[in-house]
């Protein structure tokens, strides 16, 4: 009886609260179907504003195709010269990858009528009139050079082989790691092979092509191939000023970035913290210079990092210190914005203490202020020392200094992609590295 | 007499001590600072000495350039608001890709959330690799695959702030209470539904206001990543820049809406932060 008593009393108003709930639902689930649509929406703006379909149509896959393989593998040139009447072997056809003639590697056999060996069996011999390519599992095709024209010379009654483009003046043919090209006045074999050429020792230097095993060997006990230097010294310095990977340069290089987002983070807190003083209001009771204060902070964070690199690069002309003073502008208004609210966050009780014991406004701040704000300020120091290691990586490409220069110029030349990648790889290993230096240090501070 | 002074001389030992740590780490710092300043220096096209002369120079060229033409200013600024639109616009689109991506990396690299448990290591260390990715490595590579324009700015902050973001999404899932999800699970609900309405409503307000800070920094970066070949107000800045003395009126325009932008999307995104968070202190 008592049950159906408070069900008669409570059931309309469980009814309204039911009511109250679901209309609640209804328009929390409405307001979240409109954010939903409101995104969509913008994406599909943006999907036209920045002519997706458009850049589908320009994307260059033949680039794509060069840096992969690129990044991974790399190319041997084999180059007769009708006209400079030369002939060259040389890594990715430059002048640092030239090996010196009776060096060739040993698929190579120089002579009169000088042969190549392909990975796949087939065999390119270089003739007086053109060239003569034994392709394994189709046969010989021959080219002979009729004044400005080649002529090509198909087994009998074979068809033409896949790889094959052919013009009046340039016939090319492509298999498997390698390519062939003849024109009248050039014949050119490219093999593939996997890896980074050269990474280690270029051909001058003596370690080349030596294995693992037997460098160690040499470091150790064997008698030194130069006379003028012990072999681990040797190989050290053919390893540092490698011409090709110019390893030297790119330590170097990571250094200077390194030191443009310390120098910058560290001289920004240098001039922010006593500037934060005048800033926060418990310090500073003149409401003017406060105001004045957080306005030139909002200065400097405002105008970006990018328009202070094109500043400071007229004054200081390029190079690390223009990058490291760009970081120090930018974030001298960040640290003194939040500095100041760190002072302004301290316990005052800490102060009066220290202050009882007669203590002067010099020895307040050293043992009232300082203890409580150092592990803010330092875990914040060393928050931004990291993530300007990557600006500086961008900035240093602005203004010409540090990995970022090398990675740009690496570029620029599209062909050394292989360098991209080592000098990605090297990047994402240095911020990585100042990460958890970072990490390590903070956490240390903030235990005290 | 002895035993009382024992601690004393211990604590002015410790004292001491800490003190001559503290000397010897400020030593190093000055240390430190000093040759490193030498060796930028050194390293420099300029001196800083030489330099710090001309620091307002240029400043002071364009700015009295633009002030002589004065009335340029405003038909310029309305001529550089398309390219500070595709700026914003790549800055705030991909907060939003970078985000939603984020909050999967989050979900999946977090213990107790992940739908495969043991891939938590494999996605925590693709977020530190995609945090570790300067935007203009990413960038400059896609210009050569894709040409100029504001996508590969956009794929290049996109992978970044998935990264960054994903970092700081999952510390903020980690100290989400389990309790609904749990509730959620003992009535049925599936993954995605335990996740949206068990952990999403404890997530959002924190969730918000970094994507928020993340929004500002995106601003600054798309500018940057203009200025190397990528579409929006920072190419704008590099062709000015290149036309050199006569054109400054431009370059100061573009200064100008690019401090503006800054500053605005500053104030207000401090604004609806604060809110965010003061917001899910009164609930």
């Amino acid at each position: 009886m008592t049950v159906s008593m408070m069900k008669s009393v409570s059931t309309p108003v469980r009814l309204m609260a039911e009511i109250g709930l679901a209309r609640e639902f209804a328009r929390r689930r409405s307001r979240m179907i409109m954010l939903i649509l409101a995104v969509l929406a913008y994406l599909v703006y943006v999907f036209f504003a920045f002519d997706i379909p458009g850049v589908a149509g320009r994307m260059r896959p033949e680039n794509t195709a060069t840096l992969i393989g690129d990044f991974w593998s790399y190319k041997t040139h084999v180059t007769r010269d009708l006209r400079k009447e030369s002939f060259e072997v040389a890594i990715e056809g430059e002048t640092k990858g030239r090996y010196a003639s009776g060096t060739y590697p040993d698929w190579v056999h120089p002579g009169p009528e000088p042969v190549v060996d392909l990975p796949d069996g087939s065999r390119v011999t270089y003739t007086e009139t053109g060239a003569v390519i034994d392709r394994a599992g189709y046969g010989r095709i021959t080219l002979a050079r009729e004044g400005r024209h080649i002529r090509l010379t198909l087994p009998e009654g074979a068809v033409a082989p896949g790889g094959l483009s052919a013009s009046q003046t340039r016939i090319g043919l492509t298999g498997p790691w390698w390519r062939f090209s003849i024109t009248p006045t050039r014949t050119e074999t490219f093999r593939y092979q996997p890896g980074w050429e050269l990474f280690f020792f270029t051909l001058e230097s003596p370690f080349h092509g030596k294995s693992a095993g037997e460098l160690l060997a040499l470091a150790l006990w064997e008698p030194r191939l130069d006379p003028a230097r012990a072999n681990i010294v040797g190989m050290l310095e053919d390893i540092w000023t490698n011409k090709m990977w110019r390893h030297g340069d790119v330590i170097w290089a990571l250094g200077e970035t390194v030191l443009m987002a310390f120098l910058g983070t560290m001289g920004a807190g240098l001039i922010a913290f006593p500037l934060a003083f005048l800033a926060a209001s418990n310090f500073t009771p003149g409401r003017w210079l406060r105001f004045a204060l957080r306005r030139m902070f909002d200065f400097f964070r405002g105008v970006d990092g990018l328009i202070w690199t094109v500043i400071l690069s007229r004054a200081f002309g390029p190079g690390p210190l223009t990058g490291a003073l760009a970081i120090l502008m930018t974030d001298t208004g960040t640290f003194g914005k939040t500095f100041s609210e760190a002072l302004e966050n301290i316990d005052a009780k800490e102060t009066e203490g220290v202050a009882s014991t007669g203590a002067n406004a010099l020895q307040r701040a050293r043992f009232g202020v300082v203890p409580q704000v150092a592990p803010v300020i330092l875990s914040q120091l060393l928050y931004y020392l990291e993530s300007n290691t990557r600006s500086a990586t961008v900035i240093g490409a602005l203004v010409g200094g540090g990995i970022g220069l090398l990675l740009t110029q690496a570029i620029l030349t599209q062909k050394d992609w292989e360098e991209v990648c080592w000098y990605i790889v090297l990047i994402i290993g240095m911020v990585m590295a100042m990460d958890s230096l970072s990490g390590w240090l903070r956490r240390r501070v903030i235990k005290g | 007499m002895a035993d009382a002074a024992l601690p004393a001389d211990e604590y002015l030992a410790l004292v001491r001590r800490k003190r001559l740590y503290g000397a010897i780490l400020l030593l190093l710092f000055v240390l430190l600072m000093a040759s490193g300043f030498e060796i930028a220096d050194a390293r420099n096209a300029g001196s800083f000495v030489g330099g710090i002369t001309h620091v307002f120079d240029f400043p002071g060229e364009i700015f009295s350039e633009a002030l002589r033409d004065g009335r340029n200013l405003p038909g310029f600024v309305v001529k550089f608001l398309p390219s500070l639109l595709e700026t914003l616009n790549i800055a705030a689109v991909s907060t939003l890709i970078g985000g939603m991506m984020a909050a999967l990396l989050a979900i999946f690299s977090t213990r107790g959330l992940a739908l495969w448990p043991k891939g938590i290591f494999l996605f925590r260390r693709a977020m530190d690799v995609m945090r570790a990715m300067p935007e203009i490595v990413v960038a400059l590579v896609l210009i050569f695959l894709l040409g100029g324009g504001p996508v590969p700015a956009m794929i290049a902050i996109v992978v970044h702030t998935a990264g960054a973001l994903g970092k700081l999404f999952s510390e903020v899932a980690e100290n989400a209470d389990l309790k609904p999800v749990e509730g959620l699970a003992s009535v049925g609900a599936g993954w995605l539904a335990r996740i949206w309405f068990g952990i999403g409503p404890q997530v959002a307000p924190n969730w918000s206001s970094y994507a928020l800070l993340r929004f500002e920094i995106n601003i600054r970066a798309s500018a940057i990543l203009g200025f190397v070949g990528s579409g929006g107000i920072g190419y704008d800045l590099k062709t000015a820049l290149q036309w050199g003395q006569g054109k400054y009126d431009q370059v100061v325009a573009i200064f100008l809406l690019l401090f503006l932008t800054i500053v605005l999307v500053d104030a207000v995104s401090d604004r609806a932060r604060a809110r965010l968070v003061r917001g899910r202190a009164g609930a």
